[in-house]
């Protein structure tokens, strides 16, 4: 039984979205977890891994794995940074991984699958609809963990997204490198958000928000772009 | 200039982008063809039980041809002479056009007639026979109405899916002459049926790509819908193929696995209408001679980097073309090579070192792992993505992008350095900041991002910052 | 060097790693389970879903005499060897001896039997033994009447291909017919009928009982 975690909060969320960080901790804490915050952490990798600096990558892949081995469970809420430890870190690290990956959880996951609980005593109301972001759906396959979460908030009101699993257009550098496509893309996503009349817009990953959430507000929309763990803390 | 010196001309993925953005009709149609044959091609593969069996086969068999490659090559020549074919090999397109043009001169012959062939189009053979004073004609019903455009494919499978039905009618009333065509399809296709009818009945010559070759048997092997490749490898005197290096597979058993995976995941239909297998030549049917052509044209390069090779594997399904988000937002002309989409975008800059406009494909794609779901041999496309990238990166000079990332890099590295960043974030957004948000941007990468996007600003306080105020508390 | 030598070389120089290359053992389904009757059932559906006609019999003779001359052919092609007793009486046939491009393209039709069948994709395997004829026969006429021995089909893939490696092994063309032709360019909607015959009746031969 796992009643002591480790938060990666991921340089992101520290940095931009640190409502994201409080709101993960609360509900842990509520679920009668510790937590516990390694201040030496800073950033996965995943961006200049993915943006062909694999020297760079590695050297953090490095770092994460000495900050965090000392812990039985590490959790994020954030399903891009969880994939980059599960699924990349270790070839990186050619292996010597200290067992890191295998224990680090995106925050869906570890509710479910490891707490194994659904509802979290959540407070939220509104109608929301569900993005899932590619890394959880493809890579960490977190399926529907997140959307049993959402179900079982009561004030909630949870609306299908029309061409749910279609990518946002975020991806990293790629918003900025191939912007007039990443632009494109997250057209057809806002339509379909807009298209579902939901309040808010969730998903698992900061990043999609960041870029979901700053295309709403240029069209001054009025719908908001939340991270699951600010709805399952409310 | 011409709209094809236009298209010929190669410019980087996001150069080349925002034209096919602005084409409304080339992304409706896109968007049109990529749903409905996503449907189609997700209720067969539904049907098939062992799918993933099936999957993971495919890949073995083909890892397994491309590690011992040149024996499989030998064993391929071997059998194909037996069956009194002749077997060419080329190191480079050039080289594959010269010979390919040398046998049809040594015919006769002024005209050919083809079957589509991505390995043709990769190597522009129409323009060196054309050179040559010998006459392409296209066969495939989609490669006709391209070639009659005077442009050039922009899918791999479909490479006419740029053009809806009255665009095509448009263009046969005038280059066909037939000035009351309808739009209906099934009066497009009898156009075409006729017009090639002729040039089948006559033609000496034909050439054709290959989908397989199976050493055992020395079976080449080619899978088609209209009856067009029947024809072309059935009724002229002499048949040309060109064949990629890596289309060779060990037996001619492996075919009972490919022979699944790839109608279900292209043209999403249980078994295509037409697949012709054959062995060098046989008296009384068929071409009095057989000439298969080797090709490598990178290949071998692509073969030499062990996590790029797994691209090799690529049986031209574009199922992964058919799911790309970035590819509907496009089309293929936007690739600017002949191998569009996904598989294009790690196939193209491997098989030309990672130079020219090609370097730029990698970059085309958002990471979202649709691609790897679909594809039938299992190339990881994501991860080889990301390898490409880190060898342009590597070969490039570092600008503006290499030295932000190193400087980001050190700036990770150690908690001191990452938490001064932070706060020097903090302090030069503050003018840009208005209500919590950055809604106007300066010239430079992030004006990118504020295209058609706002920035949420960084909070007064970081998470870090409030743990530690909690924690003291 | 020849481009021979110099591709070989590189394809060497190109694996030095050394990666495996063992054939690696088939987890797939290599065959069928269905009985008989649900194999003959599955193969007409799944012809029928193409667009094809399709008649299930015990006097293939017949039924295909009457296919012949229902879809209005008058001169049909076959091969030399075509079983006396799968002749019909009716249409004109016309052996297929040296006949011209041109003079197939005349005739109304081809009649022909086949090497077998695969019930799964609804497919039939030309391999140019007895009653099957050259490729060309089957291809340039218009309409195909072909007559599949219900004994010779099996359900999966990897079982019809496990019966025509034989005739690969022999050097023989082998076709792989799955329905009248069909092309899907435009707007890949797929639409019927292009070079192939566009018109493609199958007779199944059931043993009389």
């Amino acid at each position: 039984m796992i009643d002591r975690v480790a938060l990666f909060v991921t340089c992101l969320a520290d940095t931009l979205s640190p409502e994201v960080g409080t709101a993960t901790v609360t509900l842990l804490e509520r679920l009668g977890v510790e937590v516990v915050f390694p201040p030496e952490q800073t950033c996965c990798g995943q961006m200049h891994a993915n943006s062909g600096y694999p020297g760079e990558a590695t050297a953090l892949a490095r770092r994460f794995v000495d900050v965090f081995a000392p812990y039985d469970a590490i959790v994020t809420p954030s399903g891009s940074c969880a994939a980059q430890v599960r699924e990349h870190v270790s070839g990186l690290l050619d292996g010597d991984d200290e067992g890191v990956p295998q224990k680090t959880f995106e925050l869906s996951q570890f509710l479910t699958g490891v707490l194994a609980v659904e509802d979290v005593g959540s407070g939220f109301e509104g109608t929301v609809t569900y993005h899932p972001t590619c890394h959880s759906l493809r890579l960490l396959h977190v399926g529907d963990a997140p959307l049993r979460l959402l179900r079982a908030v009561p004030g909630l009101d949870l609306v299908e997204l029309p061409d749910a699993e279609e990518c946002c257009g975020f991806g990293g550098t790629f918003a900025v490198k191939n912007a007039d496509v990443s632009s494109a893309m997250l057209d057809e996503k806002i339509a379909a958000v807009l298209g579902s009349g939901a309040e808010s817009v969730c998903a698992c990953d900061s990043s999609c928000l960041m870029h979901i959430g700053g295309g709403l507000h240029r069209r001054g929309s009025g719908v908001r772009a939340i991270h699951l763990a600010e709805i399952l803390a409310s | 200039m011409s709209q094809a010196a236009r298209d010929a001309r190669p410019k980087s993925f996001s150069r080349a982008a925002p034209a096919a953005l602005a084409n409304a009709q080339l992304r409706a149609n896109i968007r049109h063809a990529t749903r409905s044959i996503r449907a189609k091609r997700a209720g067969v593969v539904a049907e098939v039980p062992d799918w993933e069996e099936l999957r993971s086969a495919a890949a073995a068999i083909k890892d397994e041809a491309l590690g011992r490659l040149d024996e499989v090559l030998l064993e391929l020549e071997a059998a194909v002479q037996a069956a009194g074919g002749r077997v060419h090999w080329a190191r480079d397109g050039a080289e594959a056009n010269k010979i390919v043009t040398g046998l049809v001169r040594a015919e006769g012959a002024r005209e050919v007639v083809k079957v589509k062939s991505l390995t043709t189009d990769e190597i522009r053979l129409n323009e060196a026979l054309e050179q040559a004073g010998i006459r392409p004609v296209e066969t495939d019903l989609a490669e006709l109405i391209v070639q009659l455009a005077g442009e050039r494919p922009s899918h791999l499978l479909v490479p006419a899916i740029h053009k809806n039905r009255t665009e095509i009618r448009d263009l046969f009333r005038v280059r066909l002459g037939l000035p009351t065509l309808t739009d209906d399809p099934a009066e497009l296709a009898e156009a075409a049926r006729l017009h090639l009818r002729e040039a089948f009945l006559r033609a000496p010559v034909a050439i054709s790509g290959a989908n397989f070759a199976a050493a055992d048997t020395g079976t080449v092997c080619v899978v088609e819908s209209e009856g067009n490749g029947r024809m072309c490898t059935t009724l002229p005197e002499v048949l040309i193929t060109v064949m990629g290096i890596e289309k060779a597979i060990p037996r001619f058993r492996d075919l009972e696995v490919f022979l699944q995976l790839l109608p279900r995941s292209s043209t999403g239909e249980r078994m295509n209408p037409y697949t012709s297998l054959w062995s060098g030549v046989r008296e009384g049917d068929g071409p009095r001679a057989f000439h298969l052509v080797l090709l490598d044209a990178g290949r071998t390069r692509v073969l030499a980097d062990p996590v790029g090779r797994p691209a090799l594997r690529c049986i031209r399904c574009s199922a992964c073309i058919n799911v790309c988000p970035v590819y509907r937002q496009t089309g293929g002309h936007a690739y600017h090579s002949p191998y569009a989409g996904p598989i294009g975008a790690i196939l193209s800059p491997q098989l030309a070192g990672e130079t020219g406009a090609v370097a730029s494909l990698p970059f085309a794609s958002s990471l979202c792992g649709a691609c790897y779901d679909v594809c039938p041999v299992l190339i990881d496309i994501p991860s080889i993505l990301v390898h490409e990238r880190g060898k342009v990166v590597a070969r490039k000079r570092s600008g503006l992008e290499g030295r932000s990332m190193k400087l980001l890099g050190r700036a990770f590295a150690t908690r001191i350095g990452y938490e001064r960043a932070q706060r020097l974030g903090r302090t030069l957004q503050r003018p840009l900041v208005k209500d919590g948000w950055i809604t106007r941007f300066p010239p430079g990468p992030l004006a990118a991002w504020g295209q058609s996007r706002d920035l949420k600003a960084m909070p007064p306080q970081t998470f870090r910052e409030w743990w530690e105020s909690r924690d003291r508390a | 060097m020849t481009g021979r030598e110099a591709v070989l070389a590189r394809i060497r120089a190109a694996l030095v790693d050394r990666p495996q290359a063992t054939e690696a053992a088939r987890t797939y389904q290599t065959a069928g389970e269905l009985d008989a009757t649900s194999v003959l059932a599955r193969f007409v559906e799944r012809v029928r879903d193409y667009g094809a006609a399709v008649v299930v019999t015990d006097d293939p003779r017949a039924a295909a005499g009457d296919a012949l001359t229902r879809e209005g052919a008058r001169r049909v092609g076959i091969a030399a060897d075509l079983d006396a007793a799968l002749r019909p009486d009716g249409p004109t046939l016309v052996e297929d001896v040296g006949l011209s491009a041109r003079a197939l393209d005349e005739l109304d039709g081809a009649l022909t039997t086949c090497a077998a069948a695969c019930a799964e994709t609804g497919t039939f395997a030309l391999d140019g033994c007895a009653g099957q004829g050259r490729r060309a026969l089957s291809l340039v006429p218009d309409l195909h009447v072909c007559i599949v021995r219900a004994d010779r089909i099996v359900e999966t893939i990897p079982e019809l291909v496990a019966l025509l490696e034989p005739s690969a092994r022999e050097g023989r063309p082998i076709v792989l017919v799955s329905g009248p032709s069909a092309t899907s360019d435009i707007e890949l909607n797929r639409v019927e009928g292009v070079h192939g015959p566009r018109r493609l009746v199958v007779v199944v031969a059931c043993s009389a009982v």
